[in-house]
């Protein structure tokens, strides 16, 4: 192809041996957008990692293959060498420094400067900036974005969407730039935000400069984008021209993968009718997570699971329930109401709660497994102390050997500090201290992350025994949809901060790409799957 | 798995720092035997006195690292409280054993107060304790300093003889009360070893009843908020009310410590005195082998114990071994050298090794 701008070249990524990236072959012409879709980990991140050349990729061994521009071989060493081959990024997170206007923002580091008598005799570092050089440029860069602001304006205090466009406006003042990789750009905006960024990116792509856009938002990828690549897993599943495909088979080719976590016993599971959870307008302020206004309820003995893509807010509504983080909104546990933002009364009243920071939070690492299984038991209920108030060493020694024997924790000895397990067992440590607490009802979030895959099935099929012996409710936050299938007897998918429907464990693959990326709201009617 | 009992190792507690230190404890012992001619015995009864003395002050340091503040910089705050409550003992003429459990009453009252006030002050600043804390701690000496100028207390046995005020230094013999705890069953062991039994049973039954409280709920509760605060907050704790009962802890502590001081060194040293008396008991625990953020009864006595030997032993070493006027400003200049040293190794552990 002779308007191949960049391509990628049998591009593969490992990490200690653990292949991210799967022999990619990626070509991007220019004035053409370029979506990039794929769910969490897909191996989006890396890609672009290797195009810009950060340190992540040098410092772990480099990549195998080539990435090539306009036909020859590229090597990019740091952002600040992608920069000189006129690849540019707009990120997700602004990259402003808020007390500076617009105009220094944009020229940061490549001001235009002219000469006065100090630098005469100084040199270089201390020329004046010549700011009507640079406000001109400003607004020119503007200008192209259809923005009407005025270039003078201090960043500190504009709206995001403006933020969003200084942000790109930085970009396409470079000289030269040929490339701009847009990172989840509409994430943070508003609807009519977002269509003007849409038409923005398009004015771009029509005076030659190539996109690639990376979004999980499928209504706009399918309006905007020219072709769209397909990752999973560390694969490129297809590349194809938007007009080719529509919504659902982007989602379901998105998601669909060999469900390696099967569902053995299709029968039924029966569970009683009688709501144990109800949550009303839940809404968290869990940064990075914020959940806005969510209503479900979980009865007696199920297990309900909450899936969604990462940044969502699935995460925020344990954390929420739990009064981990700020949380307003309505809760009912066992017909009564459950105080929000206090922690010690929601443990008291029968929840227990696994962080889906398992090291973070979930355990106290250099203090020993015994005493990380009796915790809370201990600080909430008051159980393994002596008359005196003294820890009960016998008791808490005798527990921890039962849930050792119980969960098959490998460990030399109880005594033996948290942090030096493997993940799996770290797992059931923090799954024994749950059932230490004897709750009725158990949060646990990302039950799996971290953890090898044979490990992981032992952890699932605890939660499943769990449920079906001692009829326990159970609500698994986790990334991984298959995991959710696996175990889950209904699942919610929770879109921006939103519960955006609730399937069933064997809903097809479509259904779920299409509610993780929001557009099944957007779509008339029934799915005609 | 089947372990049924604990197995203490000694050898888990114990780190490379106090391992060092040690050695060099040892080294200075030896020239002082064999090149200074000083008798082992007496450099023992020393160390032995040094250990009672400060033992509560680095005692004090515990339930502030525990807590996750780190090491109690601010320990001036409760020393004054312990001096001002042995001012108004004074004042209100109490002697002997009164005068004593006057002044530890009325230090746990104060301490206590302040204490919260303080562990107000280091919730405010998380992230910066130990430094706001250095502060607060010399802000505390000036502040002070107005109250012992001032003429709230008018007592003959403190004011100076001309104008008014406190004196620098207050003799504890004058109401009976100078080393009213060494005393206490005191007995000799040979020709130069006295020990101090009184003072170093207050010293154990305090670490024992730190020891007993860090393995109450509340003490676990406090221990888990500084380890781990996240891991605390879901486990339903209140990480800034645990951090404030060990501010209480202590600063209550200190002020116990410095009427132990006191008692032991004879006199009340008001002024500027305190200033500088939170490094060396930061150094002696630190040098027991905890870090700013762990510590256990056993780095304390170990640290007290290591710490107070070197500073008592190599000032008569070098003074021995270095003729002339010189000598006392060099083993100054040593001690100095030493002390912060050992901070300073301490601390970086702190930063590098944890994380």
């Amino acid at each position: 192809m002779s308007d191949c701008l960049l391509s990628f070249k049998n591009v593969s990524k490992s990490y200690d041996g653990n292949y991210v990236l799967k022999n990619i072959n990626l070509d991007i012409q220019a004035g053409e957008i370029h979506a990039l879709i794929g769910e969490n980990g897909a191996g989006k991140s890396t890609l672009m990692n290797i195009l810009f050349g950060m340190s992540v990729i040098h410092n772990t061994g480099g990549f195998e293959g080539q990435v090539e521009m306009n036909g020859k071989p590229m090597n990019v060493k740091s952002p600040h060498e992608a920069i000189d081959y006129g690849i540019g990024m707009v990120h997700q997170e602004f990259m402003l420094i808020p007390g500076f206007t617009i105009t220094e923002n944009i020229k940061l580091n490549r001001e235009i400067t002219r000469n006065n008598f100090i630098s005469a005799v100084l040199g270089e570092r201390l020329k004046s900036l010549d700011y009507k050089l640079m406000n001109m440029d400003a607004r020119k860069a503007l200008d192209v974005l259809g923005m009407d602001i005025e270039e003078y304006t201090m960043v500190a205090g504009l709206p995001v969407g403006h933020m969003q466009f200084v942000e790109i406006a930085r970009e396409i003042d470079k000289t030269g730039i040929k490339l701009l990789v847009f990172d989840e750009p509409t994430a943070v905006l508003a609807e009519s935000e977002a269509a003007n960024l849409l038409q923005a990116v398009r004015n771009l792509a029509a005076s030659g400069i190539a996109i690639i856009f990376i979004s999980h938002r499928l209504d706009e990828i399918t309006s905007l984008a020219d072709r769209v690549t397909i990752l999973r897993d560390g694969e490129l599943i297809v590349t194809k021209n938007v007009k080719d495909t529509n919504i659902v088979e982007i989602a379901e080719l998105m998601v669909g993968r060999n469900v390696n976590i099967t569902r053995d016993d299709a029968a039924q599971r029966t569970y009683s009718e009688e709501i144990v959870l109800d949550v009303k307008g839940l809404r968290v302020g869990m940064p990075g997570e914020w959940v806005k206004g969510v209503d479900f309820s979980v009865k007696k003995g199920e297990i309900l699971g909450i899936g969604g893509l990462a940044g969502h807010g699935k995460l925020g509504i344990a954390n929420g329930v739990l009064g981990i983080y700020p949380a307003s909104g309505e809760i009912q546990f066992q017909g009564r109401p459950l105080p929000l933002n206090n922690t010690k009364q929601v443990l008291a009243s029968g929840i227990a709660y696994l962080s889906e920071d398992r090291k973070g939070v979930g355990l106290w690492l250099d203090e020993s497994i015994e005493l990380n299984i009796a915790f809370t038991a201990m600080q909430i209920h008051g159980e393994f102390l002596s008359p005196l108030g003294l820890q009960d060493s016998k008791k808490i020694h005798e527990n921890a050997l039962k849930m050792i024997a119980d969960l098959d924790i490998r460990c030399t000895s109880s005594l033996q500090t948290a942090g030096a397990l493997s993940g799996g067992n770290q797992q059931k440590v923090c799954v024994g201290r749950a059932l230490t607490q004897k709750p009725q009802l158990l949060f646990i979030s990302e039950p799996t992350r971290g953890i090898d895959i044979g490990a992981k099935k032992l952890i699932l099929d605890l939660l499943r025994q769990l449920s079906e012996e001692e009829g326990m409710t159970i609500v698994m936050t986790s990334s991984e949809l298959a995991e959710l299938r696996s175990i889950c007897d209904k699942i919610i998918i929770v879109c921006e901060g939103q519960v955006a429907g609730i399937l069933q464990p064997d809903a097809p693959d479509a259904e779920f790409g299409l509610m993780m990326s929001g557009a099944n709201r957007k779509l008339e009617g029934g799915l005609a799957v | 798995m089947t372990e049924t009992k604990k197995s203490f190792n000694l050898f888990s507690y114990i780190n490379m720092g106090t391992i060092i230190i040690a050695g060099f404890l040892v080294l200075i012992v030896a020239m002082g035997t064999v090149f200074g001619k000083i008798p082992l015995s007496m450099m023992l009864n020393d160390c032995i006195t040094r250990f009672g003395r400060n033992g509560v002050l680095v005692l004090a340091m515990l339930p502030a690292i525990q807590s996750g503040t780190g090491p109690n910089f601010g320990l001036p705050v409760g020393i004054m409280c312990g001096l001002l409550a042995e001012c108004i003992a004074i004042e209100n003429n109490f002697f002997g054993l009164g005068f004593l459990l006057v002044s530890v009453v009325l230090a746990i009252g104060i301490a206590s107060i302040v204490g919260y006030g303080y562990g107000k002050l280091m919730n405010s600043v998380k992230g910066s304790e130990m430094t706001i804390a250095t502060y607060v701690g010399f802000a505390s000496v000036g502040l002070m300093n107005l109250v012992w100028v001032s003429t709230l207390f008018r007592s003959d046995k403190m004011a100076w003889f001309l104008g008014e005020g406190l004196r620098t230094t207050i003799q504890l013999d004058q109401v009976n009360a100078n080393l009213i705890l060494d005393n206490f069953l005191a007995f000799k062991l040979g020709a130069h070893i006295t020990i101090p039994t009184g003072t170093l049973l207050v010293v154990f039954v305090l670490c024992y009843a730190l020891y007993l409280f860090f393995r109450s709920k509340s003490g676990v509760a406090i221990a888990a908020s500084g380890a781990n605060p996240m891991f605390a907050r879901a486990a339903g704790l209140h990480v800034d009310n645990n951090r404030i009962i060990a501010s209480i802890l202590t600063t209550v502590l200190a002020a116990l410590g410095i009427i132990i001081y006191g008692q032991s060194f004879g006199y009340v040293q008001l002024y500027d005195a305190p200033m500088m008396m939170a490094f060396p008991t930061v150094a002696a625990i630190l040098i027991g082998g905890a870090t700013a953020q762990r510590a256990k009864v056993f780095h304390v006595i170990l640290g007290a114990f290591i710490f107070n030997s070197m500073l008592a032993t190599s000032l008569p070493v070098i003074n021995r071994m270095v003729a002339g006027t010189d000598a006392a400003v060099l083993t100054d200049v040593i001690r100095q050298v030493v002390q912060n040293g050992i901070i300073l190794y301490a601390l970086m552990q702190v930063r590098g090794g944890n994380r």
